[in-house]
């Protein structure tokens, strides 16, 4: 349709103030529907039967025993998964990792699952399945992976993208490559060039809500999947895929989510689920331990960056360089490349490289968290642009605000920039009272820069008005922060009527035409583009039946204020016709009034943020304490101000524990050694000072309000800004994350023996 | 295994209900009962998701047997507000957005309640610390704390 997404400056009545979201009376009073709150008649309990070895060829697996207890409904391997991938790598990929065919590749890796009539029944019956595994050297660590010598995990993978068409397989299985210049050129003009490694641990979600879904099959081929997901659509899909199921005939409700942050955008125990399900001919419901989480979701990658910057005496950047290896579990992935993107593009450089190398490794499959892959180039970057801005002696803010990208600038993965924030959040930074606050011994401050894509994509929304004159509004995203909230403010914006007469809902995959994920920051920047644009149909439809009322011409009428005008001098006399009363009169003017859109959301505007933070450090234990915290960043236009804050505050803590505490620990055996929330311990409320925030409105010309996501961003500078406090507060560089205590004491350690010598 | 028979009062209702002597009370509420407001995110007592009050003192349901409830007096969110009328907690809980997704937020709120109950007016430290047993991943606690500093001062005002 004929709808125009170009930002037109406004004055805002809804959009900007901060109601109570619709589904908070629910969540509140413990009503709320999360993934393991729903049941069926004759649900069985789900379990799976998960690898102990980090690498092993299942040679055989023995089901008998298990089958013969009393109250088990039904055991399934890979075998009652049958390859209907045809072809598709993407999708074996995800098959294999739902259950592991013929080899495990990580602790935690699925090999069985059973339904039955308890959880009692099925704990006892995974324990009657023997598997024969033949156990095979395994790899975890991103450096040692790549090395020649390391166990192959897949000998089917060559490397993608290089020169020459590799003869033997590796574990590396795509090398990117993104810039432009001449970086040999760059650094022979730099006056100083700091040059480095870094290295960070792999990290999690941590989303409190574990993975749940209650999944039936019927005979006659449909189903019926709940589940706690960041996109019911691409569920369908997969799930259709992967069990020969038409997607029309499955239909997938979204609960209410607990957290996802990423990593409820990928499947592991739905499939599963719906296997056991067609096989036991009952419902099943399948609920993740925290162990499980750990060990069999999607964490993210571990990385091991080198660095180089040179810059003149002025401070002008010159040449820029990085390589970044990314691990990716056990499979192919896109981890590093994302990473190779992100590392540089908030400055404007001539000479640019980066280069990706997606790295294999025996550890879970990694999925998306959070601005994937950004944090962590990010880290290695502003800690090599601080070091370099101290070297020439120039403020660090300032040296960044000189090499920041502007409008015009060509990114260094590619595109020329629109109007972005990256030098607003740097002034709001140097001009913001936090950076002037005196610090006590033993602490530093550090800042940083954040830079993240954003996406739009495809984008189903339905408006419908009832005959009272209230409005449904019915959207395909996930509302994993309060997105209901803003999607009705910006219906109640558009339609000029009050917020307490929209209820936004989320609908199922048989109501509403396909929808993308809720990742890439997207939900509220593309539902609210596809609600406005279903307002506006709305508003053509009311304006005819304003007309047909008056007996004018549609011509005649405008829509002004939630209200239908009589335009011209020969209507003077009409008056208007509010939302409601057309309403009223819909049965007798044509029927219900709606407004429909589907459409791709183009244009997401891209999103960045600068941090600051001042960080305590306790040179005898090498404990820290974040002092103070201070999140700017670029919303484009906040919707409901308050969740935007929410998302500034959440990223930032999430970036706070991945710093300074947070870590996948792997023992020799290949085993994860700290799969629950005692030993992998997130930021608890007495960890964290109060997170402030300030939000810069830089529209974002491709929304008709200026939205741009914001969900994500936040998690970006943090690693960056605390290792750059950290390591002001204790004088040496610090280039691993986290910066555990036991890793401080080492750097320190380290540092008093070079002094020594 | 032969169930075990408990009678016990919950949310100032009796209620009876036979279960295994080792289950959780958490399974308990949530399975037998359809009490799904407390919810479970580790089984360990490490999260507080599914906070509960037994005998006025705040426990992880997940770690207290369903047997164990025998002739005790239980408090869970589905009880906290009275009819249509939500506690102060709950009601600042959403004025200032404490939650984001929501998982966390019963037993966020149960915690408080304790908390404020034992100490009503806490400083920003108390209410840290007195919530530190509960973890929230979406919103860096910031807002939290707010709801329940602003709710102590309408409670002591009430
Ligand atoms: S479920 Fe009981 S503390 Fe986490
Ligand atoms: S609001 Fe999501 S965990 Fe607290």
């Amino acid at each position: 349709m004929n709808f125009d997404p170009r930002y037109s400056g406004r004055n805002f009545s809804s959009v900007g103030t901060r109601p109570i979201r619709p589904d908070g009376v629910d969540k509140v009073t413990g009503r709320a529907r999360y993934g393991a709150d729903f049941n069926m008649a004759g649900q069985l309990v789900g379990r799976i039967l998960r690898s102990p070895h980090a690498h092993a060829i299942i040679k055989k697996i023995d089901t008998s025993k298990a089958e013969k207890l009393a109250g088990v409904k039904a055991v399934i391997t890979a075998a009652d998964l049958p390859d209907l991938t045809d072809g598709d790598a993407a999708m074996y990929d995800i098959l294999d990792n739902c259950m592991a065919r013929t080899k495990a590749l990580y602790d935690g890796h699925a090999v069985a699952a059973v339904a039955a009539i308890d959880a009692r029944t099925a704990r006892q019956a995974l324990k009657l399945i023997e598997v024969d595994y033949e156990v095979l050297p395994h790899v975890t660590d991103v450096d040692e992976a790549m090395k020649h010598t390391a166990p192959l995990i897949n000998d089917a993978i060559f490397t993608e993208g290089l020169e020459e068409k590799p003869v033997k397989p590796s574990n590396v299985s795509k090398r990117t490559q993104y810039g432009h210049g001449d970086v040999h050129q760059g650094f022979a003009q730099a006056d100083t060039i700091v040059q480095r490694s870094f290295k960070t641990e792999q990290t999690h979600q941590g989303y409190i809500e574990p993975h749940a879904c209650v999944a039936s099959v019927n005979p006659d081929g449909t189903a019926d999947l709940w589940v706690c997901t960041q996109g019911h659509f691409v569920y369908r899909q997969h799930c259709a895929q992967l069990l020969g199921l038409e997607a029309s005939k499955l239909r997938v409700t979204s609960s209410e989510i607990g957290g996802g942050f990423g990593g409820k955008t990928h499947v592991w125990a739905e499939p599963v689920a719906l296997a056991l399900s067609r096989k036991a001919g009952r419902p099943v419901k399948l609920v993740m331990t925290r162990d499980e989480v750990f060990r069999a979701s999607g964490p993210t990658s571990a990385t091991s960056i080198d660095v180089k910057i040179g810059a003149r005496k002025d401070g002008t950047i010159t040449a820029a360089e990085a390589t970044l290896r990314y691990s990716c579990g056990p499979y192919a992935g896109m981890w590093a490349e994302i990473g190779a993107m992100t590392a540089f593009a908030c400055y404007k450089l001539e000479n640019v490289k980066t280069v990706g190398y997606e790295v294999l490794v025996n550890r879970p499959k990694t999925a998306a968290y959070r601005a994937p892959s950004a944090p962590m180039a990010a880290f290695a970057v502003e800690s090599a642009v601080d070091e370099l801005a101290k070297e020439i002696g120039i403020d660090p803010v300032d040296f960044r605000i000189k090499n920041a990208a502007q409008e015009g600038t060509r990114a260094s993965y590619g595109p020329v920039y629109g109007p972005i924030g990256i030098g607003p959040t740097l002034e709001a930074v140097k001009n913001h009272p936090h950076m002037k606050a005196p610090l006590k011994a033993n602490q530093g401050r550090g800042m940083a820069c954040g830079f993240w894509f954003n996406f739009g994509g495809q984008t189903c929304t339905d408006l419908n008005i009832g005959m009272d004159g209230t409005v449904s509004l019915a959207v395909g995203t996930v509302d994993v922060g309060g997105s209901r909230a803003s999607l009705s403010l910006v219906a109640a914006e558009e339609l000029g009527i009050d917020y307490s007469h929209v209820k936004a809902i989320v609908a199922d995959t048989s109501s509403l035409g396909y929808n993308d994920m809720t990742d890439g920051s997207r939900g509220t920047f593309s539902s609210s583009m596809a609600t406005i644009s279903a307002a506006r149909n709305a508003i053509k439809i009311l304006r005819e039946r304003a007309a047909q009322m008056w007996d004018i011409s549609v011509d005649d009428v405008a829509w002004e204020k939630g209200h239908a005008v009589a335009k011209g001098e020969t209507h003077g006399n009409l008056g208007k016709l509010s939302l409601k009363e057309i309403a009223a009169q819909s049965g007798k003017t044509g029927g219900p009034i709606a407004g429909h859109s589907e459409l791709v959301a183009d244009g997401a505007g891209v999103s960045f943020a600068t941090h600051i933070c001042d960080i305590e450090v306790d040179p005898e234990t090498g404990s820290t304490r974040v002092i103070r915290y201070t999140v700017v960043q670029d919303a484009g236009k906040a919707v409901h101000p308050t969740y935007v804050e929410g998302q500034y505050q959440g990223g930032a803590a999430q970036g706070i524990g991945w710093a300074l505490n947070e870590e996948y620990i792997y023992g020799k055996d290949g085993r994860l050694q700290n799969p629950g929330f005692l030993d992998y311990r997130i930021p608890v409320c007495s960890d964290l000072p109060m997170i402030d925030t300030q939000i810069l409105e830089i529209p974002n010309p491709n929304h008709p309000y200026g939205v741009r996501g914001v969900g994500e961003t936040s998690i970006v500078p943090p690693l960056a800004a605390i290792a750059n406090a950290v390591s002001n507060a204790v004088g040496v560089r610090m280039s691993h994350i986290p910066m555990s205590p036991p890793r401080i004491l080492a750097a320190l350690e380290a540092e008093r023996e070079r002094f020594s010598r | 295994m032969a169930g075990v028979a408990v009678s016990t009062t919950i949310n100032g209702d009796h209620v009876e209900y036979l279960c295994q002597p080792d289950e959780t009370l958490l399974d308990v509420l949530r399975d037998r009962l359809g009490l799904t407001g407390a919810k479970e995110g580790c089984g360990t007592g490490d999260c507080g998701a599914c906070s509960v009050i037994v005998d006025n003192r705040l426990v992880c349901s997940c770690l207290v047997l369903g047997a164990e409830a025998e002739g005790r007096q239980i408090e869970t969110i589905e009880g906290m507000a009275h009819g249509d009328q939500l506690h102060p907690l709950q009601q600042k809980f959403l004025e200032h957005a404490a939650l984001q997704c929501g998982i966390c937020t019963p037993g966020f709120l149960i915690a408080a309640k304790d908390l404020l109950a034992k100490n009503p007016s806490p400083t920003e430290e108390e209410i840290r610390f007195g919530l530190a047993g509960n973890l929230c991943r979406c919103t860096g606690y910031d807002k939290i704390v707010r709801a329940v500093q602003d709710a102590a001062n309408v409670m002591k005002g009430a």
